[in-house]
């Protein structure tokens, strides 16, 4: 191809775009929002530091370290916080991963032409969909953890992990059903067969798809976690009531707490974001 | 089996039969009672107005589509709506689409070994030279490591061409090949058309291109509403075509 070269053409050194100066008046407005917002949130805390006083709360920041760790004899023991901390990790990460795996066959079966297999899926997404997941959890805890032999553990992750996956079937049926047709068509005409089509065609263009509304969902799966609590497993807000039980200081453990999910959500909003931007960095720009 | 233009077999030997055909889209027929017969080596053009069923046409012989009624035999085998082993049969037809559907997360060279490797078992080293082969061919080969948004639509289409060559197919279906495609690009896409047709690739091309199918049709199918109207060499259809649908078709696309 010969590119048509325009006679008398400017340099494009001559056609540099001029830099952006620096704004005084955007400044100043954009800092007066930030100072706006910094003020709501001083009132927010005042409101809540006048209230505590006035109802005589005993705040007792100092006693929150051992709720941490301990350090015996120069040996570090984790407190009832971390404890919780990892087994939530274990938890959402166990059930994350169930999640995706069932969300994939879910997803697959949905758009199948195996008439059983979208009974089955569309079955069980309604059911998950439609019954509140503290009754599932019950479900999981009180029926099917007897009858199978599983322990309260087990029980919560199973119970987390199909509820999480209804969503994930979604999104991920969403994503590949987002993959252009044709790509379909041209994986069928080089004789690739349905597995392959999917592994080396139909997947990793789904991928960037799938990826960002995951990342809100394996987000998702950290906080309704929670929820497991009720039946008593050892989790983060597990230990978090049973430190108030001990200790009385409601208030700066759910401070904690709560500081912790968010510290947790956040820290994996920012390496999804980072992994996404890499996975993106192959894309070619068009 | 992955030998093509098997010199043995007589000319007359159909490699695809359509007998009977017809293809309804719910209540809509798009194909009605299709019979044709393309022996070894032949080329067809097939053409007609938008919507007459050309692209369903093609498209049933691989099977992207399936057809209600009738029997399509490739190489003597009989296609049938989801078939098990459907994939034999598709590494026997190569498809060039107009849209190309070049698979953008895969380089050139990607997109040309990836059916070579997973259908024919070929391994990575020889499917990249059997790739750059016809990379080669098409006048690409220095493009093999770029990414398809980095091509222009010509060269595309050039890559998709190669891709179906790459499965050594003894048959290949064009579905306007050249439609896309900005007018200085044709001339590249069918200069490499042409010349796979001098090399004896049996051909289904269609396409609105009159000088491409005089220069190479055996046969122009001319369609319809689902039906095959006329059947005619290049010569006979172009400057005298029997049936009224055809005339009409042709003044219409003359007019442009
Ligand atoms: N998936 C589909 N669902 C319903 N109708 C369809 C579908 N695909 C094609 N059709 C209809 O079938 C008829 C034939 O379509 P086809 O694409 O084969 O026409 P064509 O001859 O290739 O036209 P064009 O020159 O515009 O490509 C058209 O009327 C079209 O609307
Ligand atoms: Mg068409």
């Amino acid at each position: 191809m010969s590119d048509g070269k325009i006679t008398n053409a400017t340099n494009q050194t001559l056609r540099r775009r001029p830099t952006a100066l620096f704004n005084v008046r955007h400044f100043v407005r954009a800092g007066s929002q930030v100072g706006l917002a910094m003020l709501v949130f001083i009132v927010l805390g005042w409101l809540i530091w006048r209230g505590a006083l006035a109802m005589e709360y005993n705040w007792q920041w100092y006693r929150v370290q051992p709720f941490f760790y301990k350090s015996i004899d120069g040996e570090i023991i984790w407190g009832p916080l971390v404890r919780g901390l990892i087994q939530t990790l274990k938890l959402a990460s166990i059930s994350g991963v169930f999640a995706i795996l069932i969300g994939f066959l879910v997803a697959i079966a949905r758009m199948s032409s195996s008439i059983a297999g979208r009974i089955i899926a569309t079955w069980y997404l309604e059911a998950i969909r439609n019954t509140p997941l503290l009754v599932q959890l019950f479900l999981f805890y009180f029926v099917l953890a007897p009858i199978f032999g599983m322990d309260r553990f087990w029980a919560g992750v199973l119970c987390l992990s199909f509820f999480e996956a209804s969503f994930a079937a979604e999104i991920i049926r969403g994503g590949i059903q987002g993959v252009d047709k044709g790509q379909f068509e041209a994986g069928d005409a080089i004789g690739l067969k349905a597995r392959d089509k999917f592994r080396f065609v139909v997947i990793p263009q789904a991928l960037p798809l799938i990826l960002p509304p995951l990342t809100g969902l394996l987000i998702s799966l950290i906080k309704h976690s929670a929820i497991v609590s009720v039946i008593a497993v050892a989790e983060l807000t597990t230990e978090g009531l049973n430190l108030i039980s001990d200790t009385f200081m409601a208030f700066e453990v759910w401070f904690l707490v709560a500081g912790i999910y968010l510290a947790l959500t956040i820290s994996l909003s920012i390496i999804i974001g980072l992994f996404e931007k890499k996975l993106n960095s192959h894309r070619r720009t068009a | 089996m992955t030998n093509n233009a098997d010199q043995t077999t007589p000319q007359s030997t159909p490699i695809v039969e359509l007998v009977g055909v017809c293809k309804w889209y719910g209540e809509f027929s798009a194909l009605y009672d299709i019979n044709l017969s393309i022996s070894n080596g032949e080329k067809v053009v097939i053409c007609g107005p938008s919507g007459s069923g050309k692209s369903t046409l093609i498209r049933c012989i691989n099977q992207l589509e399936v057809h209600q009624a009738g029997t399509i035999t490739v190489s003597g085998r009989e296609v049938k709506p989801e078939m098990k082993g459907i994939e034999h049969i598709r590494r026997d037809v190569g498809m060039v689409f107009q849209s190309f559907n070049l698979f953008p997360h895969l380089t050139v060279v990607d997109n040309l070994t990836l059916g070579p490797i997973r259908n024919l078992g070929m391994s990575k080293d020889d499917a990249t030279k059997t790739a750059m082969e016809y990379l080669e061919r098409v006048q690409i080969a220095e493009q093999a490591d770029k990414f398809p948004v980095q091509l222009s639509g010509g060269q595309q289409q050039r890559v998709a061409i190669a891709r179906a060559l790459c499965m050594k197919p003894k048959l290949m279906l064009f579905d306007e090949p050249t439609s896309a495609l900005d007018p200085e690009m044709i001339s590249g896409v069918l200069d490499v058309m042409i010349e796979l047709a001098n090399d004896g690739m049996t051909m289904i091309v269609v396409t609105h291109e009159m000088g491409f199918a005089r220069q190479v049709a055996d046969r122009v199918v001319f369609m319809d509403n689902g039906e095959i109207v006329e059947i005619a060499d290049p010569e006979t259809f172009f400057n005298n075509p029997t049936t009224d649908r055809a005339q009409l078709f042709l003044s219409q696309l003359l007019s442009h």
